[in-house]
């Protein structure tokens, strides 16, 4: 999944399926005080491309995940979509519209099927409302989606409490592929899985890139498996964007100081690599994003902050071809 | 601090033989700890690695006597601290060893600690439980031992309450309550897995920081094989309530002898720039606990299973040290070759793909046959083993 390289020269932003501009979603938390989950993010995903989002939690990229299907309405910005902008709040019709294209994968595959629901409703859902199923062909094609994902058709008349979390999380997988999108959010689809069930997952994840085209927003917090599993990959904190690249680059040279710090604090498999390290560990936790103040909002806990950075935004820009950051450092 | 070698010689504290839980529930009775034993010397680290559902924490909670007997119950082992025997003892006497020689940590610092009660009086607590001291002197200890766990302004936290705290801290909280007695014990169960990788990073560090300071034994009860690598000198791996191999962390990550621990590895990306790794998942599902497999429990899942591995379950097997155990049998001291050097060959070439045939060949021209007419695994849950 690797060898998809997006960062062709010239073009800071290839003409991508879903194109983000300056999204922002603000939460009101009490009368005048608002929540900045999502604070300005500019990405562009270009098609069958894997964008990974790592952040730690609380920095927005679930919030970024939820407002591009829909699920919450958008405070300010623009997501286009195939040169179409999507409704900054979605009325049943739109749900209905772009729901076909962009689909959603969840973290929990515990709650996030229906207990009361067989699989085969479960899966039958969308394409029944969509009208692209003959009432006499869902048997066949809940098979067929069952049959891709790795299941079998037997388990159609099943309950999800009747399955391992690895298998339920392939029946959300079913049921997002069901409707044939073109655009995949998989929003922590590993992090409940135990690391022999993550490897199914992302393997499943990686072949239907190759054989359906999929374009997937991969959120995650495992750093190491982002890297694997994307082409180009973006960090988050606080709601903004801090560095966007090619996975390699920004995993083996990462531009921004927060970058650094996450993934030197990321723990690998390999005693003699953890022994060498030096544990330069971060300081302080991340600030609340309600009423934030000017200036960079890593400021506080940059091992490398200037004067500049108490007080003015930095820019996000292009430092490397195709690597962008919003570091004063590279300004 | 990571050499081995150095701790051969060093005092056993805590020795953990043949220990067996069960417990009873709706379906049968669950066998969720399969024999396990072990042990932990001053100032070392044993990570107990495993997937959910494995035993590992049924395992530590035996130890402290939290188990729930009914349902559970203890039906074999024993569990010796510094020479006495700790496990089935009377409550009155299991308090005198709980939080004043071995220190527990638990996963999820928000359900773990008391909403109702400030942090100090919480940490407060265990002090004057065990060392008898004034409420006052208990609430200075307090103070002291949250600027030990390195949170900020401590005079004034100390009469926050948990939700005051983020997780993180919480979490330092909880590490201050465990070692409040100076346990020479130290319990991690799973103590970073709720927690952001950069503030992970800074909870490992104090614990290594307080380990080195105290000569603190830790027991790290974990799934994260990277966490295991940053903080054991020992590691036991676990599958379906039993040890399967365990040795140095050297010996675990690169002359691994069980192929789930193999499997674990292959599932798990490796950040090398130059190599490109697929990663090979384990299909399939850990046995049913209900009804262990009479042969090796791995079988159905693994891919050097042979006719024997289904009929009998292997006994631990030397790899390449003395300490360097295996259940399994490709570690069957054979031919006189020390270590069983060539089955270890073979194993390690399954890693790679590209050598998988060479590795069937070679296991054909040792007269082993694979076993391939596994019944289609059958369909259960991941949770069939887990305690209810």
């Amino acid at each position: 999944m690797n060898n998809q390289n997006s960062s062709t020269p010239g073009s800071t932003l290839p003409k991508g399926i879903l194109e983000i501009r300056n999204l922002k979603k603000h939460f009101e938390v009490s009368k005048g005080s608002f929540l900045h989950a999502v604070d300005g993010i500019t990405l562009s995903i270009g098609k069958n491309e894997v964008v990974g989002l790592v952040g730690e939690s609380g920095c927005g990229k679930s919030t970024l995940g939820r407002t591009l299907v829909g699920l919450y309405d958008k405070s300010s910005g623009e997501v286009v979509y195939q040169g179409e902008k999507l409704p900054s709040r979605y009325a049943s019709s739109d749900f209905k519209k772009y729901s076909r294209e962009i689909q959603m994968i969840f973290q929990d595959p515990y709650s996030s099927l229906n207990p009361r629901m067989t699989v085969r409703e479960i899966i039958a859902e969308g394409p029944m409302i969509h009208k692209l199923w003959k009432s006499d062909e869902v048997n066949e094609k809940v098979g067929f989606w069952l049959k891709r994902v790795g299941l079998s058709a037997d388990h159609m008349s099943r309950y999800a409490h009747e399955f391992s979390g690895g298998q339920r999380q392939r029946i959300g997988i079913a049921r997002a592929l069901a409707l044939e999108p073109k655009v995949i959010i998989c929003d922590e689809p590993i992090s409940a899985l135990d690391v022999s069930v993550q490897a199914q997952v992302v393997n499943l994840l990686g072949e239907l890139k190759r054989t359906m085209g999929l374009t997937l927003l991969f959120i995650a917090h495992d750093l190491s498996m982002v890297r694997y599993v994307s082409d180009r990959m973006a960090v988050m904190y606080l709601g903004s964007m801090v560095e966007v690249g090619p996975a390699n680059e920004v995993y083996f040279r990462p531009l921004h100081p927060y970058t650094q710090s996450l993934i030197a604090s990321n723990p690998e498999p390999d005693p003699e690599k953890e022994r060498s390290r030096t544990h330069t560990v971060l300081k302080g936790e991340i600030p609340s994003p309600i009423n934030l103040k000017p200036g960079c909002r890593f400021a506080g806990r940059c091992p490398k902050a200037m004067t500049v950075c108490q007080s003015v935004d930095p820019v996000f820009r292009e430092v490397k071809p195709g690597h962008s950051t919003a570091c004063h450092l590279y300004a | 601090m990571k050499n081995a070698t150095n701790h051969r010689t060093k005092e056993t504290l805590l020795e953990v033989s043949d220990l067996r839980v069960e417990f009873d529930t709706y379906g049968g009775i669950v066998k969720a700890v399969r024999g396990v034993s072990f042990e932990v010397a001053r100032g070392e680290t044993l990570a107990i690695v495993g997937e959910s559902g494995c035993g590992k924490s049924v395992t530590v909670q035996s130890l402290m006597g939290l188990i729930p007997m009914p349902p559970g119950r203890i039906t074999s082992g024993f569990v010796k601290l510094k020479g006495q025997d700790i496990l089935g003892v009377s409550l009155e006497k299991a308090n005198q060893f709980r939080g004043k020689e071995i220190g527990m940590i638990f996963q999820d610092p928000m359900t773990s600690l008391n909403p109702t009660m400030t942090v100090g009086k919480q940490i407060a607590e265990t002090v004057r439980v065990h060392d008898g001291v004034s409420a006052d002197e208990g609430r200075k200890r307090a103070i002291e031992l949250l600027e030990l766990v390195q949170i900020p302004e401590a005079k004034s936290r100390v009469d926050h309450y948990p939700f005051q705290f983020s997780g993180g801290m919480r979490q330092r909280v909880m590490i201050a309550m465990a070692i409040a007695c100076k346990p020479s014990v130290l319990i991690a169960d799973e103590p970073t897995t709720a927690l952001d990788v950069t503030i992970q990073a800074q909870i490992l560090r104090l614990l290594r920081e307080l380990q080195r300071e105290r000569d603190m034994a830790i027991i790290l009860i974990t799934h994260d094989l990277g966490v295991v690598a940053q903080m054991a000198d020992k590691v036991a791996v676990m599958y379906a309530g039993q040890i399967v191999e365990s040795g140095t962390v050297d010996e675990i990550f690169y002359q691994s002898g069980h192929p789930y621990t193999l499997g674990l590895r292959s599932a798990m990306p490796e950040n090398d720039e130059e190599k490109s790794k697929v990663l090979i998942p384990i299909e399939g599902a850990p046995p049913d606990l209900f009804n262990p497999p009479v042969g090796c429990s791995y079988f159905e899942r693994c891919p050097n299973a042979m006719k024997i591995c289904g009929r009998e379950n292997p006994a631990l097997f030397n790899v390449s040290s003395p300490e360097h155990l295996s259940r399994c049998w490709l570690q069957v001291p054979r031919r006189a070759q020390p270590g069983g050097g060539g089955m270890r060959k073979s194993l390690r070439h399954t890693l790679n793909t590209a050598d998988a045939a060479d590795a069937a060949a070679e296991t054909a021209a040792e007269g082993r046959v694979t076993f391939f007419e596994q019944p289609s695994a059958p369909f259960r849950g991941d949770e069939s083993g887990m305690a209810p």
